[in-house]
């Protein structure tokens, strides 16, 4: 790389961040939005796409083909063939985005379904829930925590992704990382870095502890039975 | 007898990837109130009969009545929602509460919360569970209190008919026997029309008023009490299925005051020396019960009254064996077997005297 070159730049300018920080913020809360429209909109169309693979296995293969071959296009060379419809905008960001969680959130809901025992879909249908109370009621909260890993898997991927978005001017962090490769300047591509992965962490530990929250039921182990 | 609570017409079931018939034109009626076993060898479509009922599994043909009305022609999940079903695996939710288990069906038929909460701890107190587990998830329970909550789950809309397969199988011995004799107490009280799948004759001979033996292939073999089954097999299957020990099974089930009962040879404590003799000549003994305004007091030799002028002034001995009326036959052979004098005295309402019981009349009753 050239960023060596200026042996007399440091690597690290703390007052750049000092007066930087209004940016960073905004940047970092920009990072943070790009992130929840894409995994909240993945969710979105992946949790209904999954059940529907699920009661259907024959479609199964082919949706899962299709999240697949969106995810295997090269970022960059999505985001470039966007541009051409819809612009240097923000929904050019997201359809890219969105279309990256995919795979990950379909498979983790069909997962997530296919591992709901069968003994208890079988005693909720003999006592009398309806198909929609089935799913609502005992497969999708069954299948909550598979899912939820998916959803944390996505999120820290598209942290990660939303950097690139900074190529079609959006890109919250990855705009400092952009902004120091052009002036060959090292800070902001640090502070970009860094941010970045915390964010990354911090999405996760809070996403298991949502999860955690939300499934008390997940953590019970048998416990001694007293007498009778 | 009346119109039974569920009755099965010529029912026919063939699974769409099998050749076999899973079951095999069986026609059944199980009276309300009573306990009907399916008992077989697995593949003997006794699951699948069962689930035709409340239409997890539809026939290929012929007709099942449940309270009178075809069940083909009802909603499956009302129809569902007035039966109780218990099956081996229980089935829990892992993520709701032992409560919320057990207020399942009240909650789907929209009772009010102040009622499923009554109707949840009376079942708490039905079933001998601990308050403090009603909090917990399924997942923190024994084997055996799952059991209990998934047959309490099955009861709470008080459904008049219950389907249970293999409800204790998932247990070890012991507690498999305290789960059977819980549930029989309920039922007791409760009368539900139940029919009950198992493989295990024993658990049927215990549980039912009527035993459906079904054999694979889903064809039915016999069908008849516990008692009838075990006198009088209706084919080799049937006999080999219910397995050894065919003759103690059934005396079982035969309770000491279902029997005629022999007074034997009686005498009271006033009654002479002559007289005891002569009772004890008419039966053949050389003994006599002593038994006072009913009260049995024990027996006497003929060779201690030597010298004496009333029954009453040698001292009665005890019965090696007493039985109480209450006991079954098999309990009686036990006693009998493993006393010094081969002869019971049977008693009730504690010395009240009844008469006695040896082991030919016990024998009588095997082959009889």
């Amino acid at each position: 790389m050239m960023l060596a070159q200026d042996t007399r730049e440091p690597f690290f300018r703390p007052e750049w961040v000092s007066r930087n920080a209004d940016r960073i913020v905004e940047q970092l809360i920009e990072h943070a939005y790009l992130t929840s429209i894409a995994v909240g909109v993945g969710s979105l169309i992946a949790i209904p796409v999954g059940v529907y693979a699920y009661r259907h296995r024959r479609a199964y293969v082919p949706v899962t083909w299709l999240a697949g071959f969106l995810y295997t296009i090269p970022s960059l060379a999505l985001f470039a063939f966007l541009t051409t419809y819809t612009g240097l905008t923000t929904l050019t960001a997201e359809i890219g985005l969105v279309s990256y969680t995919l795979l990950i959130l379909i498979r983790n809901v069909v997962a997530g379904l296919e591992g709901v025992p069968r003994d208890t879909r079988e005693a909720a249908r003999a006592m009398g829930y309806t198909p929609r109370q089935l799913l609502w009621r005992v497969e999708l909260p069954l299948a909550f925590p598979v899912i939820m890993a998916g959803i944390r898997v996505a999120t820290v991927t598209i942290i990660g992704l939303v950097t690139v978005t900074s190529l079609i001017g959006k890109g919250g962090l990855g705009k400092f990382i952009l902004q120091g490769i052009q002036r060959f300047f090292s800070t902001p591509i640090v502070v970009g870095a860094v941010l970045s992965v915390l964010l990354a962490i911090l999405a996760d530990v809070l996403l298991l502890g949502l999860q955690r929250a939300l499934t008390p039921w997940a953590r019970s182990r048998p416990r001694p039975e007293g007498a009778r | 007898m009346g119109e039974p609570m569920i009755r099965l017409e010529d029912v026919v079931k063939r699974f769409s990837n099998s050749r076999t018939l899973a079951v095999d034109h069986l026609s059944l009626e199980i009276q309300e109130g009573e306990t009907a076993v399916l008992v077989g060898p697995s593949g003997c479509g006794k699951t699948t009969t069962m689930k035709m009922i409340n239409r997890l599994e539809e026939p290929t043909s012929g007709k099942i009545f449940v309270d009178g009305s075809d069940v083909m022609s009802q909603d499956p999940v009302q129809l569902r929602r007035g039966i109780g079903y218990v099956i081996q695996t229980i089935g829990l939710m892992p993520h709701r509460t032992i409560a919320q288990n057990i207020a399942t069906v009240p909650q789907l038929l929209g009772w009010e919360d102040s009622r499923i909460k009554d109707r949840v701890a009376e079942l708490v107190e039905m079933f001998e569970l601990r308050d403090e587990l009603l909090t917990r998830y399924p997942g923190e329970l024994s084997g055996g209190q799952r059991q209990r909550v998934g047959v309490a789950r099955a009861l709470a809309a008080d459904p008049p008919v219950m389907l249970m397969d293999e409800p204790f199988g998932a247990v070890d011995p012991i507690v498999r026997a305290r789960l059977q004799d819980q549930f029989l107490d309920i039922q007791d009280r409760l009368k539900k029309t139940i029919v009950f799948v198992t493989h295990d004759i024993d658990e049927a001979i215990k549980m039912a008023d009527r035993i459906a033996i079904l054999n694979v292939g889903g064809t039915l073999e016999q069908y008849d009490t516990p008692k009838e089954i075990l006198r009088k097999p209706a084919n080799g299957f049937v006999e080999e299925f219910i397995g050894s020990e065919r003759g103690l099974k059934r005396l079982a089930l035969i309770k000491v005051n279902e029997i005629r009962v022999e007074e034997g040879p009686v005498v009271s404590p006033e009654d002479t020396v002559q007289r005891a003799l002569t009772v004890m000549e008419e039966f053949g003994t050389s003994w006599a019960s002593v038994v006072d305004g009913g009260e049995l007091l024990g027996w006497v030799d003929a060779g201690t009254m030597h010298g004496m002028t009333t029954a009453g002034e040698a001292t009665p001995q005890r019965f090696s064996a007493y039985v109480t009326a209450e006991n079954s036959l098999r309990e009686a052979l036990d006693s009998l077997i493993t006393s010094e004098t081969q002869v019971a005295a049977v008693v009730w309402e504690g010395q009240r005297y009844r008469g006695i019981l040896n082991l030919d009349q016990i024998s009588r009753e095997i082959l009889g």
